[in-house]
């Protein structure tokens, strides 16, 4: 069974066709890539995929449940979660906040609970300060628990966007551009860190320029040019494809 | 940490302790009533930081608020003779729901638009005291607002009893941004104010925080007009125009914004101001202003507006045995 899967997904923004009758799937447990040039649509279709854009044309399905159509913040309760391309932490919140706010959905008190400290509201907020701090050691950031967002490395701000989107309790992580701007060491902590992430049962679709990362930890990868897709399949079938290869560095033959 | 966590105790309980038995330092009712304005404007700003603070709203019409909360209990009090504590009830009801009625229609707007929606606000609720006869009694103003009784003791500035009615609603309004602030409802306003998309993305209802901002904030607001009106006996639209709304701003931010703590400073520097500068005639202003300029530029974030560098508090300290279960998983 599928645990996502997008049918002939289309968009266009006035004239312009972003994402053009797109179709894919990811089973659970895979890591799945989406790679493609520059204003392929890529991150569009992330924006559709979790509820930013509404799609002109398709169907989208969560566990063989229709998706499209659904505001963003129920798609999160749906079980996907992501992170962005240029990283909207709350910068001015701790370390540990930022997992609180992610963990919301799950914090299971009212407001009045929260206003006269209710024996709910501690066990709540406790219990959660526990599993955030449980979540943040995993990812190696214990260190980090009281700091202030904006002042973590870039790596450790993708690591928190990462934790953050975990905390909602999704089991599909939504990763665009994680390795953008890291160094070859960084980016190589990245690919393990995303291995141990499938590991741990997450499921994960990551758009990538990496192609050290993409080709490493990838199950499957879809190429996009133009809005469509022009290639799919394992790692080493990309690599030697030659739609791919056209995409990325242009035709052999000079055409006038 | 635990050294500035006791410095940090004594301050409060020192604090504390000076606000309690200060009637007993013998000062004039001209200063004590000018202490419980300070108090007053500390609750205006405590309501004012909630949006502008923490959620990141700038509102310019919490004027309207006051004026909705002080002419509410006033007009129960006159009108219909209902005791003190349930007209500042109705009062204080009455301006969360007109905030709530505010933040309906402007949940979509945000910076500059929010900020002059506010505005004209303001300007219609004043507009609509100066023309409601039948309840505002038009631009005559309320008069003879009696004082607060409460189990049949009359509360004034003579006994102190307005005076720790006033500590007591403060006391109350402290407590209340705290709890809600150190609580998930905090963490998610704090969050929209940083990025209202994340927190979406964080499958929060962002618009539903936004309003429960608003109506916390103008309840607050509207709950210190109540008291205002019976602390004067006299309120007219003169009261509650727009140099009150930017007052409370410049309180928040001149404190610190987003810290409880700074509305304290902030109220009682922009209160005594004013007070101790007289010898300065009308050059007061100049100043008043230059100082804002000054701290502006080089505080932007209030003067008491640090972030905290205590360690965030994990209860019951993750025990780091768990470590070892992960690792064998």
């Amino acid at each position: 069974m599928n645990l996502l899967r997008a049918e002939n997904i289309s968009l266009s923004f006035g004239g312009l066709t972003a994402v053009n009758d797109f179709n894919f799937y990811i089973n659970e447990g895979q890591v799945v890539s989406i790679i493609g040039p520059n204003g392929a649509g890529k991150t569009t279709l992330f924006n559709i995929l979790t509820g930013i854009y509404k799609v002109n044309q398709g169907k989208i399905y969560m566990n063989e449940e229709p998706i499209d159509g659904l505001h963003a913040r129920k798609i999160v309760s749906k079980g996907i979660a992501r992170t962005f391309q240029n990283i909207r932490l709350f910068s001015d919140m701790r370390v540990i906040e930022n997992v609180l706010v992610g963990a919301h959905i799950n914090t299971d008190y009212s407001f009045f609970d929260g206003l006269f400290r209710t024996k709910r509201f501690y066990e709540v907020e406790n219990k959660k300060k526990q599993e955030g701090a449980k979540l943040l050691e995993s990812l190696g950031l214990e260190g980090r628990l009281s700091d202030y967002a904006d002042n973590l490395s870039y790596g450790e701000q993708r690591k928190l966007e990462i934790a953050r989107a975990m905390a909602t309790g999704a089991k599909l992580l939504l990763l665009d551009e994680p390795a953008a701007g890291m160094n070859h060491q960084e980016s190589e902590d990245l690919r393990v860190f995303i291995s141990n992430l499938k590991n741990l049962g997450y499921t994960i679709l990551l758009i990538e320029h990496d192609m050290r990362v993409v080709m490493n930890v990838s199950d499957y990868i879809y190429v996009m040019d133009y809005g469509k897709k022009i290639a799919e399949g394992r790692p080493h079938e990309i690599q030697s494809n030659e739609a791919v290869a056209m995409a990325y560095l242009g035709d052999s033959e000079v055409h006038l | 940490m635990s050294e500035k966590f006791t410095v940090d105790k004594i301050v409060i309980a020192s604090i504390i302790l000076l606000l309690l038995g200060l009637p007993l330092l013998g000062f004039s009712q001209y200063v004590m009533r000018i202490v419980i304005l300070m108090g007053i404007y500390t609750i205006l700003a405590l309501g004012l930081n909630i949006l502008v603070g923490y959620t990141g709203l700038v509102s310019l019409g919490h004027a309207g608020f006051f004026a909705i909360g002080a002419y509410g209990t006033a007009y129960f009090m006159i009108q219909h003779s209902v005791g003190f504590i349930v007209a500042l009830t109705i009062g204080t009801l009455l301006s969360g729901f007109m905030g709530f009625v505010l933040g309906l229609p402007t949940i979509r707007l945000s910076g500059t638009y929010l900020s002059i929606v506010t505005l004209g606000f303001a300007m219609i609720v004043q507009v609509v005291i100066m023309n409601w006869d039948s309840v505002t009694n038009g631009t005559l103003g309320m008069s003879q607002i009696p004082k607060p009784n409460i189990l049949g003791y009359d509360l004034n500035l003579a006994n102190h009893g307005i005076y720790y009615l006033m500590l007591f609603l403060l006391g109350l309004v402290t407590l209340g941004c705290y709890t809600i602030i150190h609580s998930k409802i905090g963490r998610t306003l704090r969050a929209i104010k940083s990025d209202e998309l994340a927190t979406t993305m964080m499958g929060i209802h962002i618009d539903r925080y936004k309003i429960l901002a608003f109506v916390l904030s103008a309840s607050i607001t509207g709950l210190a007009g109540g008291f205002y009106a019976t602390l004067s006996s006299y309120i007219d639209h003169n009261s509650f125009g727009f140099d009150l709304s930017i007052l409370i701003l410049c309180m928040v931010i001149l404190g610190g914004m987003g810290t409880i703590r700074g509305m304290y400073l902030g109220a009682a520097l922009l209160i005594i101001f004013p007070e101790i500068a007289r010898p300065l005639m009308s050059w007061r202003f100049v100043v008043y202003g230059f100082v804002l300029i000054i701290m502006m530029h080089f505080r932007p974030q209030g003067v008491l507006g640090w972030r905290s560098r205590r360690k965030y508090p994990i209860p019951g300290e993750v025990k780091k045995s768990y470590r070892m279960v992960e690792v064998e998983e």
